[in-house]
């Protein structure tokens, strides 16, 4: 029988090595639709491209031209300078650090308390985040400006209270997906039985099980407080985005174009420090198992 | 898998051994959630050092007797007292009960050393007195080289010897698990099962354990809870559990229980043409048409050309061979020798007898799990 079986499978193999037509005609045809496939997934990559990065290269190459046409740092040079620049940056920086914190503040414990005790209410929850995508930006602002007294009015922090509104979905759908992928109950209460109060619970065994969901809750929310412009706008209040418009109408718009250009780089880079100070963490944590 | 190794049990755990854990005492809980009672008055005392296991199935509010044990759960009304001290309005972090769950319960952002230590943390005890019993629990439960491994680096097993270590170093008053071994597959299951007896056995810490699975049960517990709709059933050794059940719902949910319909009268029943006296429980001083509940030893078969019954099917189960023998209207479940089982075939006529002292009636029912066909 080995023999047997040994002397056709020789004939076999060498048979397959020879190529008949079918197979010759089966593997041009394979390569054939590989090719196709490549051609294809480069064009849709090649469009995506020229889609995202074409407004970002004509950005950046107008930022960095003078006025004749000829390479030139002076408008980037000139952004800090510029008249209204500091004040629209500290004013900026204030409001996103007030929407991060009451952002925080308001929808972990909610996000952490609907799934421990009232998890029926997920669905609600579900319904009440995505209002502030169907609702516009301009009806909110109005609506509010309008209810408000004075002193409210006057304060550019209620700015960051819509903007809390406004990342209400992104945040807490990062957070749900978070909690959803923890069993929180059962972690909570092994917590619980160990000694642990809720703080120290919600300290040392949920936020750090929740930081990937945390990390993209706070970038989203930085990003959306860092550019929002209808609402600033209309409370007139001159943060980055409003200023970039106002000093385009007072300059030649090189400058305000560099620091739109400055503004994405430098939310790029505060996104990249973030997530890879996290994965650092994460890493460091799974080197030391070694 | 690591084999735990029988290190002396040092410090710390050996002067709370020697203590003899904590007694427990569950005075008539209720806890109700809409129309359903999930306890309905349930009473238990647990001695001091005990394994006490609470059996019972879906729903019969064994877990929640668990969790209000725990403090996870809000009693409608009744106490639960341990050691002496009236817990009832204890929050579960302030009540000194380690616990198991069934799910896997490590902290996944920390490593198996910082899992264990954890209790200890919360306790507020120096960085060095808690490596120091972290290190001397994973010695125990025979996982010291894993310390520095996260959760989902180990395996199933591995993690609930890690929760049970976890468990154990904040030197609980009771140790409650809660369905622990159920996610683990049957070689782990049983390896585990004879480590956290040992175990409970060496610290003599009382325990309450949570399943619905018999056999753990009887080859853990010192004694056995069976629990049913809110209520105790029975409560009593695993060997009397399984010889003696005093009601119809112990005798068939714990081990096989045949029904097979009889008179009853003066406290004596004739199964089979044989007198067989009425064991003292739920129903015995019924009369008049009821089922006599028969364990597969409690009968005898001889081959017999001329008697009444045949065997219809014949399952070998190791040391012994369980046949099923139809007599008239009834089928019963025999269990013979299997060197015997081997030389009886199916249709083979026999003669069946009581050998068991006595035997334990019920109300007469049709009841699924008394046909050896539908159950297991």
């Amino acid at each position: 029988m080995a023999a047997l079986g040994g002397v056709e499978g020789a004939g076999t193999l060498a048979s397959l090595s020879e190529k008949s037509p079918a197979l010759e005609e089966f593997s041009s045809g394979r390569a054939k639709k590989r090719r196709h496939f490549r051609w294809w997934r480069l064009i849709v990559m090649v469009l995506a491209g020229i889609y995202f990065l074409g407004p970002l290269y004509a950005g950046i190459k107008f930022s960095l031209e003078d006025i004749q046409g000829g390479f030139s740092l002076r408008a980037i040079e000139s952004i800090p300078s510029s008249p209204g620049f500091s004040a629209a940056f500290a004013l900026s920086m204030r409001i996103t650090i007030v929407t991060v914190v009451v952002s925080a503040l308001l929808m972990i414990p909610t996000a952490i308390y609907v799934h421990l005790r009232v998890p029926r209410m997920r669905r609600v929850l579900d319904f009440v985040t995505v209002l502030p995508i169907v609702i516009p930006p301009i009806v909110l602002i109005v609506g509010v400006l309008d209810a408000s007294p004075l002193w409210v009015k006057s304060s550019p922090y209620l700015l960051s209270f819509m903007y809390v509104i406004l990342a209400m979905p992104f945040v807490y759908r990062s957070l749900d997906a978070g909690l959803g992928a923890v069993d929180l109950k059962t972690l909570t209460e092994a917590s619980r039985s160990l000694g642990g109060n809720w703080i120290k619970t919600l300290w040392r065994v949920v936020l750090p099980n929740l930081r990937p969901a945390l990390m993209s809750a706070l970038v989203l929310t930085l990003a959306l407080a860092l550019g929002e412009f209808t609402m600033a706008s209309l409370d007139l209040w001159t943060t980055i985005p409003v200023w970039i418009y106002q000093f385009q109408n007072a300059s030649n718009g090189h400058v305000q174009i560099a620091a739109a250009m400055v503004g994405l780089v430098g939310a790029i880079v505060l996104v990249t420090i973030i997530v890879s100070l996290d994965r650092s963490r994460s890493g460091r944590r799974k080197m030391s198992t070694k | 898998m690591t084999q735990m190794k029988e290190t002396p049990v040092t410090s710390t755990l050996t002067q709370n051994a020697a203590s003899g854990g904590a007694s427990v005492s569950l005075e008539n809980l209720v806890r109700t959630y809409g129309k359903v009672r999930a306890l309905d008055g349930l009473t238990l005392k647990i001695e001091p050092g005990e394994f006490m296991a609470l059996l019972g199935p879906s729903g019969c509010g064994k877990t929640t007797a668990l969790r209000v044990l725990a403090g996870f759960e809000q009693l409608d009304s009744g106490r639960v007292v341990v050691g002496g001290e009236d817990l009832s309005n204890v929050s579960a972090q302030k009540r000194d009960m380690g616990m198991v769950f069934q799910s896997y319960s490590l902290f996944p952002n920390l490593n198996v050393l910082n899992n264990v230590a954890f209790g200890l943390r919360m306790r507020k005890q120096s960085a060095s007195k808690r490596r120091a019993k972290a290190g001397e629990l994973l010695e125990m439960v025979g996982l010291s080289d894993q310390a520095g491994k996260y959760p989902h680096q180990m395996s199933g097993g591995q993690q609930q010897r890690v929760a049970l270590a976890r468990a154990l170093a904040i030197e609980p008053r009771v140790l409650l698990l809660d369905e622990p071994l159920s996610a683990l597959d049957a070689i782990v299951r049983a390896e585990l099962r004879d480590q956290i007896r040992s175990l409970q056995q060496r610290l003599a810490i009382t325990t309450v354990f949570v399943t619905h699975d018999q056999e753990e049960v009887l080859s853990m517990a010192d004694r056995v809870c069976v629990m049913s709709r809110g209520h105790i059933e029975q409560v009593a050794t695993p060997s009397e559990l399984y010889a003696r059940p005093v009601t119809a719902f112990v005798a068939q949910f714990v081990g096989i229980s045949s029904r097979v319909p009889v008179d009853a009268s003066g406290r004596e029943v004739v199964i089979f043409g044989q007198r067989c006296p009425v064991r003292s429980g739920e129903g015995s001083s019924l009369s008049g048409p009821v089922d006599a509940l028969l364990r597969p030893e409690d009968i005898a078969i001889a081959v017999d050309p001329e008697g009444k019954g045949f065997v219809t099917r014949k399952s070998f189960l190791g040391a012994v061979t369980r046949l099923v023998v139809q007599v008239g209207e009834i089928s019963v479940r025999v269990d013979v020798r299997s060197d015997v089982g081997s030389e009886i075939e199916l249709g083979t006529h026999v003669r069946p007898s009581i050998v068991a002292r006595d035997v334990l009636i019920a109300p007469r029912k049709v009841d699924v799990l008394s046909d050896p066909a539908t159950a297991s």
